[in-house]
């Protein structure tokens, strides 16, 4: 029997393998930031060990840091604290380091594909969930905690149990690209299989509406795979991503020849069984809007808030999530999703700040000016992403409107730095998650596409983009 | 790691589903350098108000549920952020075992290297531990909970158990195979990133 584009990546990088037992993996990049890093140095530190592969190994700053002046200290003394400590432990351990100052700082999911250090076919992990994103490359790309930090950092592997395979197939094409975008589709699948649909799998997406999509767009749909649970999401990597890694500043200098040795092995075998599947049609899907506190909880930017009843199926538990969710968001059931003012807009995040996304966006703002209630602001994924919207003159758009224009960062994706919701704020988010309290205490998030984003500061509150001319 | 013993306490109820890493620790805590001290975090915005008083419905704040070492909730417990922070937060706090229907992947991982046991169980069961207020007992050597009433059997990776049963150190264990990983490394293909 053939195998699944998954079984292929794990298989060529078992190190020990035993029955029922978790397999020994080789990791070959593995990406470091400030926030779940400290604690795995410190445990090196103490029983006088070293990290085996500093030159498979990269860190950057991006959770804690101030998205404002960058020539400013640091007010948060905790915040500022574990910046020092990552670079003190990079100093100290001899890793590479993007820091505050560097143009290839930016959260760190933007700037592995952007310097070519992702690469197809391999092993990633970082001690973020959404390093699922790297898996747009077909790399297995996992999000994993502190304690396998540390054994990354000493052993250059991990213990994994072996996820099964999860096949979504996603069909047909868009009307509207431009108004119907990979955030949406990504979202119709989380709706679909719920926030624990992907548990205990990789996700491969497959398709005509996969390979349609640009490569930034993958990284959008990948990125989220963990928001469906899943423990990796992946695509097999085609000529769209060969040229997208092409002469990059890390691009390996023996590029064409891996090239060569991926085309042709780096894909799912047509006999190959997954042990999951799942089909999403979107010739006519709509932009989707969340409405609740799991990124679950989305419908269609023309529907209302459905009711628990409606939303739960029967499922009691469900029900009871869905009350206290609309109780958090301070919502009513049968509210239209057009009628929803937003104080906030943000438009930034590993899942949606890069170069593309930020073009999106400007289309729909050029020329316009916020709404005067609405408070927006801009976070380019990287300093790269910054740099080269600038060049393309995006920066004037948005200031023009009256949006911020922020140096790059995790921002309010998570509330770790001064970019924060006030309690009872609403915001609509191009970020990830809309858990209670994610963007700041008693902050509400609306998660939606760039465009619908945009469309929103514009407009003071969600519209359908596909009623706008975006071509 | 200390090594896992028979535990023997009342459980705290939580009962709801996909209580996710955000809530179980919140974000602003996140920026200290150590393991330590994060229990005094753990639910913070469900425990405390915004002036920062208890509030009187949350579970946590109930007396009777002081000293308990057994957490159990819904579906799908700990999704969401990779933070072990998480882990750290329920350690600290004073609980070793979590029972629930399912959990999140890295979550579920995270428990283990740090010497806490995540127990998956049947929905209807859960939902019968939820309603428990005697003493319950986890003897994780036989696979066994008992209730006043009642004995059940739950499953655990060989692996895991070992790793908790002796406190073991997996970075130990896995260096034992540090010639597995240089032969490894010789024949891979993908290079350095500098």
């Amino acid at each position: 029997m053939g195998k699944t584009l998954f079984e292929k990546i794990w298989e060529s990088h078992i190190v020990v393998e035993k029955p029922n037992n978790p397999s020994l993996i080789y990791i070959d990049r593995h990406l470091v930031h400030e926030v779940t890093s400290p604690q795995a140095f410190e445990g090196l530190r103490m029983n006088n060990r070293k990290v085996r592969r500093p030159d498979l190994t990269i860190a950057t700053m991006d959770h804690n840091v101030s998205t404002t002046d960058r020539s400013l200290p640091i007010l948060d003394q905790t915040s500022s604290v574990q910046i020092k400590t990552l670079e003190k432990n990079c100093k100290y351990f001899g890793i590479k380091l993007f820091d505050i100052d560097s143009p290839n700082q930016g959260i760190v999911h933007v700037i592995g594909p952007q310097l070519g250090i992702t690469l197809p076919g391999s092993t990633i992990v970082c001690g973020d969930s959404h390093t699922s994103t790297h898996g747009a490359f077909g790399a297995l790309a996992l999000g994993i905690g502190t304690s396998d930090v540390e054994h990354v950092l000493a052993s250059q592997t991990m213990w994994l149990e072996k996820p099964k395979s999860f096949e979504i197939r996603v069909e047909g094409k868009r009307k509207n690209p431009h108004a119907v975008t990979a955030k949406d589709i990504v979202l119709s699948i989380i709706k679909n299989i719920g926030t624990g649909g992907g548990t205990g799998t990789v996700i491969e997406y497959r398709g005509e509406g996969i390979t349609d999509l640009s490569m930034e767009q993958r990284m959008t749909i990948c990125n989220m795979s963990i928001e469906a649970g899943a423990r990796a999401g992946l695509i097999a990597p085609d000529e769209k991503t060969f040229d997208y890694l092409r002469d990059r500043e890390y691009t390996p200098k023996n590029y064409e020849s891996l090239v060569d040795s991926w085309k042709g092995n780096l894909k799912t075998d047509s006999d190959a069984k997954f042990e999951k599947e799942f089909t999403l049609h979107i010739d006519d899907i709509a932009p989707q809007v969340s409405w609740g506190t799991n990124p679950g909880m989305t419908c269609n930017v023309t529907d209302s808030i459905p009711s628990p009843d409606e939303f739960s199926n029967g499922d009691l538990n469900q029900k009871r999530g869905a009350e206290k969710a609309l109780e958090y968001m301070a919502l009513e059931p049968g509210t239209l999703i057009e009628n929803i003012k937003i104080d906030r807009v943000f438009i930034g995040s590993c899942t949606n700040a890069r170069l593309e996304d930020l073009i999106e966006a400007s289309k729909v703002i050029k020329g316009q000016k916020i709404s005067s209630h609405v408070q927006a602001m801009v976070v380019p994924g990287s300093q790269m992403v910054k740099k080269q919207a600038e060049e393309m003159g995006l920066d004037k758009i948005f200031i023009d409107a009256n949006f911020e224009w922020r140096e790059a960062g995790c921002s309010m994706c998570l509330g770790m730095n001064p970019d924060i919701l006030s309690p009872g704020e609403r915001c609509a988010s191009t970020s990830n998650r809309n858990f209670e309290g994610r963007q700041g205490t008693g902050g509400r998030t609306h998660l939606v596409s760039p465009v619908m984003a945009a469309a929103a500061a514009i407009h003071g509150h969600f519209v359908d983009v596909r009623e706008l001319d975006l071509d | 790691m200390d090594s896992f013993k028979k535990i023997t306490s009342i459980v705290t109820p939580l009962d709801k589903v996909n209580v996710d890493t955000d809530q179980i620790v919140p974000k602003q805590f996140l920026k200290l350098v150590q393991k330590s001290g994060f229990g005094k975090f753990l639910f913070f915005n469900w425990r405390y108000d915004e002036q920062e008083n208890k509030k009187s419905d949350f579970v946590l704040n109930n007396p009777k549920y002081e000293n308990s070492q057994i957490l159990v909730a819904g579906d799908n417990f700990g999704c969401g952020s990779s933070r072990e922070h998480a882990v750290w937060a329920l350690l600290d706090y004073g609980f070793v075992v979590i029972i629930a229907p399912s959990f999140a992947d890295i979550f579920f991982s995270n428990c283990f290297k740090n010497g806490v046991l995540p127990i998956i169980l049947d929905q209807k069961i859960v939902e019968k531990l939820l309603q428990e207020t005697g003493m319950i007992e986890v003897d994780l050597k036989n696979q066994i909970i008992k209730t006043s009433s009642s004995k059940m059997s739950f499953e655990i990776d060989s692996y895991q158990k070992k790793i908790l049963l002796e406190g073991l150190d997996d970075i130990a264990i896995t260096f034992e195979y540090e010639n597995k990983i240089l032969d490894f490394e010789k024949q891979s293909k993908i290079p350095s990133v500098l």
